[in-house]
């Protein structure tokens, strides 16, 4: 067999899905690392003149209170008043309120354009104006599990201080900001086609607390106006009626506020004209900003330029230094300078000047700066030493005017705003953007992926003894070096994602030219590719494309392999191989037909496969018990077996619980021993044996202890605390141990032979007179029937039979028996997948174990429905004995896809169960790594088991070969009998390694169809509603799962290639002993 | 070459339309409030009463059904029997399927036997009227080679697009649209009543598009 081509085909082809769905996720999801510092008082003093240090926070602030009305999607346009405009529109000219009051008090208020960042999604926007950042999808901080902000924030600085901040409105709040609110009032936010709930409940408990003297900030968070674009656009009457209601609700603020207090009143983000938004077009960025004061605040409106637009984190310094407190650690904003006077006042020195203002807000960005590019590396080192030279420049200036006393020139200001404009600038060209290009590029790429692994799994004879894969890999290495090259030279750096594009898309073209040209004339029609199996996978990628679809994926796997699993007896049925063929049939002359099958062994096939399909059923119906529930599945209970039997309280049913886990538990080794007993591969003395018999059975039993320590309530033995303790500890480690052990010595010697050389004299002598070339024979008739199916390799045979006498015996026995030599190469792979699950099936919660056996039983009845289907259709078709159809790949991978559901698992962020790095590490880890493999492990196990188990696919028509059916029609005797199973792959090495590489590209195509269906959904709903919650996350777990998922199915090719070496070692020992 | 057959076979497809639509249409005269998603089950049991009546009346009328042998009323009185019993099953059966597809168990079992006993009507009893309670040939049908003659080569397609229809109909269910006809089991009812006139309508067609490839084994 050719074990080298076939893996570097499937690596390159791995390597062209990672690169792709590299290049993707580089450009779709922006990477940020967190700062975890806070700003204190100290921190932000401005140097006086006569070098002591005045207490910031304790000094009197310019405004004491302040209420910030945010009105979700408060578009820039909803703002404008006109009234000149003949006929407003559903959604102009509805806030009067805005324009009269910046009309008639133009020292009192203000109005701006509010520029959000993209994304522009609530949960975003609100991390934005708190913190005064740039967020971006992933804000990779401590903290994975919850969405709490740990960055420090501007709700965070106004505790410090000791203000009490009332909250009340949109729940999202809650969920970033937990315990941080003097007082919270939170209304669902969850429902979108809900108008009134968040905003009457505001309505219903502002007034009042604006009344009391409780409070210092007030947030109200309303979300009508968002979810009137949502469901009716902007320009419909109910958006009229909502801004109404909203313009009241201004007036009334106003009315009710006094001196001392700040009215805020602010969008978050726009919307589209369809009432969407997330992306960054100028609609969803632009939102109105209204301040209004009840004292004079303001200068006189025409006595310096206004800013036109105000970026949405300048408001987080300016609203920091007016209410009196540090401006948070990494706010990137820029003081809006008409709030503080051009000079400092003699009469009122606590108001800071703006040129004080500005210092402290450089200094605080500038110390933000140095912070986050000692952490992370994204920013370009030539800028950054730009920026910092800027810095020393003005602070050099600044200081030496207030040594001098007198006050900072004017261009200071200037300088100082030019330097916090490109800091801004350059932070936000690393973090806050798409890049389309690149998206474009590893979508390219991966829809090239697909169309390789294709023309690959078509092609695959052609593909191998072609060796058409140097080339273009070579020129692909050459492009991408010649990339780099031209980078260097014209850039002066190297950006690694585009000399691996362009390496990439260039081998992958090359590829397909050369195969196109290989390809045979006569290329059938591209109908064909619509078959049954092939829909379903597409109906598959197009549920990837709904939110809906994507929120119920468990029911959806579900039902999609329920049809699929229904489709192959009828088809069968339809071509008329489900029943026998009628009499007619066999009239005919059998040199005409195809050798067709006995109807009895055709009937015996069929209710084996009505059998497998039926228990098939039943598993894909039970699985659907054990699903766990998304946050937007309402009504949806978890799954009882998801929670870990510690937590239940009632004592029968968790003992109930605990039978029933070590109940499956043991059937899952039981059936694996049996299998592999049943085939003969426990019978010589090799270390797998050593594996199967003694480390999978004790690995159980420990596994077992575990649970039971883990499932005791912690008061119940007292005394035996400490024991107790030492268990948790160390019985997992001895299941992780003994598993290691065992896929270890599994690896050095795969071979489940044993190998009997015939003693000259045999028992039984020669009173049996027995055919001369058997290949099968037991020790009893009896054991080969039920335990033993000794198989010889045929080559053997004739090697000895070429030898004449000398190497049988009398009687004609063959001199040599090897057992359990049919399931060579399925034993391991078995055996592997068994330890794997069995690690796995640790790392979840106990009552997963039904989960697990599940799978177990639902691979096995795939495996048999596919051999008995495959058995019968050939009956029809002998053209490739090995190719596996599309049918079951498509239904073994979406098998995976349904047990990732199945074990409890769903694509988002807070479902991943983390427990599982805890498992065997109570105390928990030093590194990252281990519980980062752990966590993998737990997330993607089902995807993992399949995928080592794709090979089996192409066994297992083998292993459950039909006896007497090839060659029963040309000899009667017992020489049909000879069963060898899968000796037939050594014997056409050829084939094997292009069935082997047919499948296994198959599987890829089926999975990267998937990953590739998925980054579609995400580029194509950029701006969704849904896009962070649903699309985004599902994008994450599908490319994950297609990575771990390829990387394990290379795991298991390379243990079929390992044991076709060993088998071909053992074949080299045997024959010159035996020829001797 | 079968003009003849093709031309009754349509013109008993039309009744079975029509019968559809009196079924739909019926209630409204008599029922009170009636609507098709409002009261859905009395839409599904009238459609079903009509489909199953016009159906054993055009074929008991056309003779399609296979001679049988014997004459005899215990004979035939068996042979009715064993129908029903066939019919029952057969509900039970595509309940069961209906079930194991994502239907729930316990809630709205009496909506899913209604979807169960329509698409009974639109299949089981077609393949009752035309080949008699006989499982062996009903298996037969339904393979490439199975059909015997133009009204069998019609119920593969009217019944395979009745349970497509179905199968189709339960898409947009998990769709966030809060459309009436989204609730269980209305939409799968109505894909189904789809997917049968669809059949109705494409089978003469499809079989007088194939008159000159299809040849059929004499009985």
């Amino acid at each position: 067999m050719k074990s080298f081509p076939v893996m570097a085909l499937l690596l390159w082809l791995c390597c062209v899905f990672y690169v792709g769905i590299f290049l993707f996720v580089g450009g779709f999801l922006l990477v940020r690392l967190e700062v975890n510092r806070t700003s204190t008082c100290e921190d932000v003093l401005p140097p006086s003149s006569d070098g002591t240090s005045p207490d910031f926070c304790s000094e009197h602030p310019r405004v004491r209170r302040a209420v910030i009305l945010i009105i979700d999607a408060l578009k820039a346009d909803f703002a404008r008043y006109d009234p000149g405009n003949p006929s407003p529109r559903a959604f102009e000219n509805k806030l009067p309120v805005l324009g009269e009051m910046v009309a008639s008090r133009g020292s009192h208020s203000r109005l701006y354009t509010f520029r959000a960042d993209p994304p522009t999604t609530t949960m975003q926007r609100i991390k934005g104006f708190t913190t005064g950042s740039l967020p971006t999808f992933i804000d990779v901080g401590n903290n994975f599990a919850s969405s709490a902000v740990l960055e420090d924030n501007l709700i965070h600085q106004l505790g410090q201080a000791g203000k009490r901040v009332v909250f009340m409105g949109d729940d999202t709040w809650v969920s970033l900001f937990p315990k941080k609110f003097h007082r919270s009032l939170p209304f669902p936010s969850f429902n979108v086609k809900d108008l009134h709930t968040v905003d009457n409940g505001i309505l219903q408990n502002i007034f009042p607390i604006m009344d009391g003297d409780d409070w210092d900030v007030l947030i109200a968070h309303f979300l009508g106006v968002d979810h009137c674009g949502h469901r009716f656009g902007p320009d419909h009457p109910a958006m009229a009626e909502k801004l109404t209601q909203m313009d009241g609700v201004i007036r009334s603020v106003i009315k009710q506020l006094q001196n001392d207090t700040l009215l805020v009143v602010m969008g978050d983000h726009g919307m589209t004209d369809t009432g969407d938004h997330g992306g960054e077009s100028e609609k969803e960025t632009d939102a109105a900003l209204f301040l209004y004061s009840g004292s004079p605040l303001f200068p006189a409106p025409d006595a310096q330029v206004e800013p036109e637009v105000v970026p949405q984190t300048d408001l987080v310094p300016t609203l920091a230094l007016l209410l009196g407190v540090p401006i948070p650690y990494s706010s990137l904003g820029q003081v809006m300078l008409p709030f503080f006077p051009r000079n400092s006042l003699l009469d009122a020195p606590v108001v800071l000047s703006q040129v004080e203002a500005l210092w402290i807000n450089v200094k605080q960005v500038h110390r933000f700066l140095e912070t986050y590019s000692s952490m992370a590396k994204d920013i370009p080192a030539d800028s950054l030493s730009q920026l910092r030279a800027k810095f020393s420049k003005i602070s050099s200036k600044y200081m030496s005017s207030i040594h001098e006393g007198v006050p900072p020139p004017s261009e200071l200001v200037a300088s100082m705003q030019e330097y916090l404009s490109s800091v801004r600038e350059i932070c936000r060209a690393s973090w806050a953007r798409f890049h389309p290009l690149k998206m474009a590029v590893g979508l390219l790429v991966l829809g090239f992926g697909c169309i390789l692994c294709y023309v690959i799994s078509e092609l695959s004879a052609v593909v191998l003894q072609g060796g058409m894969l140097k080339t273009p890999v070579l020129a692909g290495l050459l492009v991408g070096g010649a990339v780099g090259m031209g980078q260097i030279l014209m850039l002066g750096y190297v950006e690694v994602s585009w000399c691996l594009g362009a390496a990439v898309l260039f081998s992958e073209a090359l590829f397909l030219w050369r195969a196109r040209r290989a390809s045979p004339r006569s290329r059938p029609s591209h109908w064909r590719l619509l078959t049954p199996p092939l829909l379903v996978l597409l109906l598959r990628c197009a549920s990837l494309l709904s939110d809906s679809y994507v929120i119920s994926e468990g029911r959806v796997v579900t039902f999609l392999l329920f049809s699929l699993s229904l489709y192959i007896p009828l088809q069968l049925n339809w071509n008329g191989l489900l029943v026998p063929a009628a009499s007619a049939d066999t009239q005919k002359p059998p040199g005409l037909l195809a050798p067709s099958l006995l109807p009895s062994v055709v009937r015996r096939e069929s209710s084996t496969l009505l059998v497998c399909t039926g228990i098939l059923v039943a598993c894909l119906y039970l699985s659907l018990s054990f699903h766990n529930c998304r946050e937007e599945q309402g009504a949806c209970q978890p799954s009882a077996f998801l929670t870990p039997l510690s937590r239940v309280q009632d004592s029968r049913l968790r003992n109930l619980h605990y039978v029933l886990s070590l109940a499956s538990l043991s059937a899952w080794a039981f059936l694996l021993h049996r299998w592999l007993r049943h085939y003969g591969n426990l019978n010589c003395t090799g270390v797998v044996v050593f594996t199967a018999r003694c480390l999978l059975p004790l690995a159980s039993v420990c596994t077992g202890l575990h649970w039971a320590v883990s499932a005791t309530p912690e008061d119940t033995f007292r005394n035996l605390a400490e024991l107790i303790s030492l268990a948790h500890v160390i019985l997992p480690r001895i299941v992780f141990g003994l598993l290691g052990l065992g896929i270890l010595l599994l690896w050095l010697d795969p071979l489940t032979v044993f190998l009997k050389t015939r003693a000259p004299l045999t028992s039984r002598g020669a009173s049996m007179p027995l055919p001369r070339y058997r290949a099968s024979t037991g020790i009893s008739p009896q054991a080969e029937l039920h335990h033993l199916i000794p198989q010889l390799y045929q080559r053997i045979r004739h090697s000895l039979d070429d030898e004449g006498d000398k190497g049988t015996d009398q009687d004609g026995r063959p001199a040599v028996e090897a057992y359990g030599l049919g399931t060579v190469y399925s034993a391991p792979l078995v055996l592997l997948c068994g330890l794997m699950g069995l690690g796995m099936l640790l790392l979840h919660s106990e009552g997963m174990a039904l989960a697990f056996l599940l799978l177990q039983l639902q691979a096995a009845a795939l495996l048999h429905l596919h051999a008995s289907s495959s058995n019968l259709s050939s009956q029809q078709n002998h053209s490739s004995v090995f190719s596996v159809p599309w049918a079951p790949v498509v239904l073994w991978s979406l098998a995976a896809s349904q047990f990732f559901h199945a074990t409890g698992h769903l694509p988002t962020f807070p479902s991943i169960q983390w427990g599982a790095a805890f498992v065997g590490f109570p105390q928990g880890h030093t590194g990252t790594a281990l519980p980062a493999l752990l966590v993998t492990l737990n997330t993607f196990s089902s995807h993992i088991l399949f995928a080592l188990g794709c090979p089996l696919l192409l066994f297992w028509p083998l292993v459950r070969e039909l006896r007497g059916s090839r060659t029963s029609q040309t000899c009667g005797d017992d020489n049909g009998d000879e069963v060898i199973m899968e000796m037939r792959l050594r014997e056409n090495p050829q084939q094997f390694s292009s069935a082997l590489l047919q499948l296994t590209a198959r599987y890829l195509f089926v999975n990267g169809a998937q990953v590739l269906a998925s980054v579609c959904a995400a580029a194509i709903l950029r701006r969704h509603l849904m896009v962070w919650k649903v699309f985004a996350p599902k994008l994450m777990f599908e490319a994950s799962a297609f990575i771990v998922g390829s990387m394990f199915a290379l795991i298991g090719v390379a243990l079929v290639m390992r044991v076709d070496t060993a088998v071909a070692r053992l074949f080299q020992r045997l024959l010159p002993e035996s020829s001797r | 070459m079968y003009e003849v057959e093709i031309r009754g076979m349509a013109s008993a497809h039309a009744l079975l339309a029509g019968s559809v639509l009196v079924g739909s249409l019926m209630p409204a005269f008599t029922v009170d409030n009636f609507s098709v998603y409002g009261t859905h089950l009395v839409w599904l049991f009238s459609v079903s009463g009509c489909v199953a009546l016009v159906s054993i009346a055009v074929f008991w009328l056309l003779g399609v059904s296979p001679p049988t042998k014997k004459n005899t009323l215990s004979y035939k009185l068996s042979r009715l029997v064993r129908s029903g019993v066939y019919f029952l099953l057969s509900c039970l059966f595509f309940h069961i399927v209906v079930v194991l597809y994502g239907a729930p168990l316990l809630e709205s079992a009496l909506e899913t036997f209604s979807l169960a006993v329509l698409l009974s009507t639109l299949t089981t009893l077609r393949c009752l009227c035309m080949l008699g309670p006989n499982v062996q040939a009903w298996i037969r049908v339904f393979s490439r080679d199975g059909a015997m003659s133009v009204w069998d080569t019609s119920l593969q397609i009217t019944t395979g697009c009745s349970v497509v229809g179905a199968w189709l109909g339960a898409f947009p269910i998990p769709l966030d649209w809060d459309r009436p006809w989204q609730v269980w089991p209305i939409s799968c009812s109505l894909g189904a009543t789809g997917g049968f006139l669809t059949g109705l309508l494409a089978a003469p067609i499809w079989i007088r598009w194939h008159r000159k490839q299809l040849t059929y084994k004499l009985k």
